[in-house]
């Protein structure tokens, strides 16, 4: 950690920066450094040489507040997040985005498993790959829509149990098998986007397949664009449609998990 | 005080863990700094009730005979252990076990190994056909439930299982593992969550070569347990993760099972799979699940086994624990987080994710041999690299 300039803080101020050196420190310690420099007036963060520390903006507040991170973060980056804006310069682990309310992560390389647990506001862009059981649990809440779009490919149980929100899967690698097994389990909630048809053996007996229609372009189109710009991609290769919609087809799946179907 | 034998009333144990491991597949051994410094990023995996490591390539010197690593609650119960292997092996060494007493850990049993083989008069012969390998395992079932205070914690050739109570970091500086070699390091960092930490239940668990670091439960324990007591495996441990050492001794050694095959049995393909494959492959598959459903493993679970000629990283069948993997020249590193490999390797070639129940088996190769790792053929690989 460098000394110099802010000692309070811990870190060193370069403009308007706080320039953090996260190199074998605990997360307790980072996050610290973090909290106070933001209840101090600090807008912009950057940790440099972070690697696996966990909570990486537990529960932080303000939509004014940007983190930049170099280096592979530990899980549960963003948890509880209410607002900042966290950039991840290279793959994330797991369960970032967990229970997240409002702000933005975006990760420039690939992230792990469980994404955006329980998720009820706020956006979530991954450039490449992303693994198991993305968006699970994932709920709107009030006029909240969280929204999580994934460049590449995604493993099997996407959008498992998911109640609300948007997810968006781009498979911009053409790669034949884009998704995992078991998509869209127990979904009975909110919808999932894809830029590219999947084998039909893949979507759980819980959800049904539209063709995205001109009103769902126009929601997908704000967030696509912004998306393009994040990983400076070019912005009409991403909102060509067709895209296609996978719905849940009832809010209550297992309704008749255990009465006849008649009830 | 320290007591070896778990007489602990408990089923069996659930554990949160960290993992890791590093191999060279072509055999270049390096000292324990590395994989200490990956299990110490994911020191907060685990709560200090046990660390450990298994290496391949520690003993060269005595690479014939089998290595017994064994631990003890008192001189008595050493007393009566050595009586046996005087009886049945020739021992060609034996020492303490090197340490450096560190106020890390603080309490621990007495640490002893032996260089030894079995004696080609022994007294079980008169009876029975016993192959080496064989007696070394009924010996080691012998004394981890019959000899009370004693406990063989590793029995391999030319490799070892260095473990206690602590976390791995502090075990690593316990047994200076930095003045240990291999060409393969698995190393382990427990949560137990349902049973008290004791130096017996730290991983990793290993019987002859082959070894297990494990991070889950094995919700399957009991059929695994009864199905391996069959044949003549003895459950003393009381730890989940025994059962899958014990059952890959079974696939490999006693059945002749590729390698490959045995971890298609743990974790076999789910029924609607196998409903999908070719009608050769299907077969194969049916029988396997129809001959071994008691050997098949339930429940979440990641794990690292080792064994001579390589590593293999193999997930439950939904993936519920993580893995990841990494390769660098002749590298290649498994560990429960993507940062753990980067401590020690900061721009991996290739960084990715297995499939839930697909094993990456990363074996050795001739000294000589002109690849390195052929990722290409990484049907797993998901990740995009950016170093």
């Amino acid at each position: 950690m460098t000394t110099d300039g802010n000692t309070k803080t811990g870190g060193m101020i370069s403009g308007s920066m706080l320039v953090i050196d996260a190199k074998d420190m605990h997360y307790k310690e980072l996050n610290k450094i973090i909290r106070e420099s933001i209840l101090s007036g600090v807008k912009n963060i950057l940790l440099e040489n972070v690697n696996g520390q966990y909570y990486i903006g537990d529960g932080i507040k303000g939509d004014d507040i940007t983190i930049t991170v170099n280096g592979v973060p530990g899980n549960d980056l963003g948890v509880f997040m209410d607002g900042p804006s966290i950039i991840v310069n290279n793959n994330v682990q797991d369960n970032i985005g967990n229970t997240m309310n409002a702000g933005k992560i975006t990760v420039n390389g690939d992230a792990g498993d469980v994404i955006g647990y329980g998720m009820r506001g706020g956006r979530i862009y991954i450039r490449g790959n992303a693994g198991y059981r993305i968006g699970i649990h994932m709920k709107g809440y009030n006029e909240q829509i969280p929204v999580i779009i994934i460049g590449g490919k995604v493993g099997s149980f996407f959008g498992e149990y998911m109640a609300g929100g948007v997810m968006v899967l781009l498979s911009l690698d053409n790669s034949e098998e884009s998704v995992g097994e078991y998509f869209g389990v127990g979904m009975h909630g909110g919808a999932i986007y894809l830029k590219q048809k999947i084998d039909f053996s893949k979507y759980s007996k819980e959800v049904e397949f539209l063709e995205a229609n001109d009103s769902d372009m126009s929601f997908l189109k704000k967030y696509l664009l912004e998306y393009a710009k994040d990983f400076n991609l070019p912005p009409e290769d991403l909102t060509r449609g067709p895209f296609y919609k996978i719905v849940p087809s009832s809010a209550r799946p297992y309704a008749h998990l255990y009465t006849s179907a008649a009830f | 005080m320290l007591r070896l034998k778990n007489n602990f009333s408990i089923e069996h144990d659930i554990a949160g863990c960290g993992l890791c491991g590093i191999i060279n597949i072509k055999k270049i051994r390096t000292n324990g700094e590395d994989i200490k410094k990956a299990i110490a990023l994911e020191h907060d995996r685990g709560n200090g009730l046990g660390g450990g490591f298994a290496v391949y390539g520690c003993y060269p010197e005595y690479s014939e005979l089998y290595a017994f690593h064994v631990m003890y609650d008192d001189l008595a119960a050493k007393e009566a252990t050595e009586e046996y292997f005087k009886n049945n092996f020739i021992i060609e060494k034996q020492e303490s076990i090197p340490i450096f007493k560190t106020s890390k850990i603080n309490d621990h049993p007495i640490l002893h190994r032996y260089f030894m083989k079995p004696k080609s008069d022994r007294e079980d012969r008169l009876f029975s056909e016993l192959k080496d390998d064989d007696f070394v395992v009924k010996s080691v079932m012998l004394i981890n439930s019959d000899y009370d205070g004693a406990y063989v914690f590793s029995s391999g050739k030319n490799m070892g299982a260095f473990k206690g109570v602590g976390y791995p970091e502090d075990i690593a500086d316990f047994y200076m593992l930095d003045n240990v070699e291999g060409y393969m390091w698995t190393a382990h960092n427990r949560f137990p969550t349902n049973t008290p930490g004791w130096w017996g239940g730290a991983h990793p668990f290993t019987l002859l070569d082959w070894s297990i670091v494990h991070n889950g439960e094995i919700s399957s324990y009991g059929i695994n347990k009864r199905y391996l007591e069959m044949f003549k495996y003895n459950l003393a441990l009381k730890t989940d993760t025994e059962v899958i050492a014990y059952i890959l001794d079974l696939l490999i050694r006693k059945h002749g099972l590729p390698v490959e095959m045995a971890m298609n049995v743990l974790a076999a393909p789910f029924y609607q799979t196998i409903d999908k494959m070719e009608p050769e492959q299907k077969e194969l598959y049916t029988a396997l699940r129809q001959i071994y459903g008691s050997a098949l493993l339930n429940g979440p679970f990641a794990i690292i086994f080792g064994y001579p000629d390589g590593m293999v990283a193999l997930n439950d069948r939904i993936k519920l624990r993580p893995l990841v993997a990494g390769t660098k020249g002749d590298f290649t590193y498994i560990a429960s987080e993507e940062s753990s490999i980067r401590e020690i390797c900061s721009s991996p070639d290739v960084v990715w994710s297995p499939k839930a129940g697909e094993p990456i088996i990363i074996r050795t190769v001739k000294t000589n041999a002109k690849t390195a790792i052929n990722t290409e053929n990484i049907s797993q690989k998901q990740r995009l690299i950016i170093s």
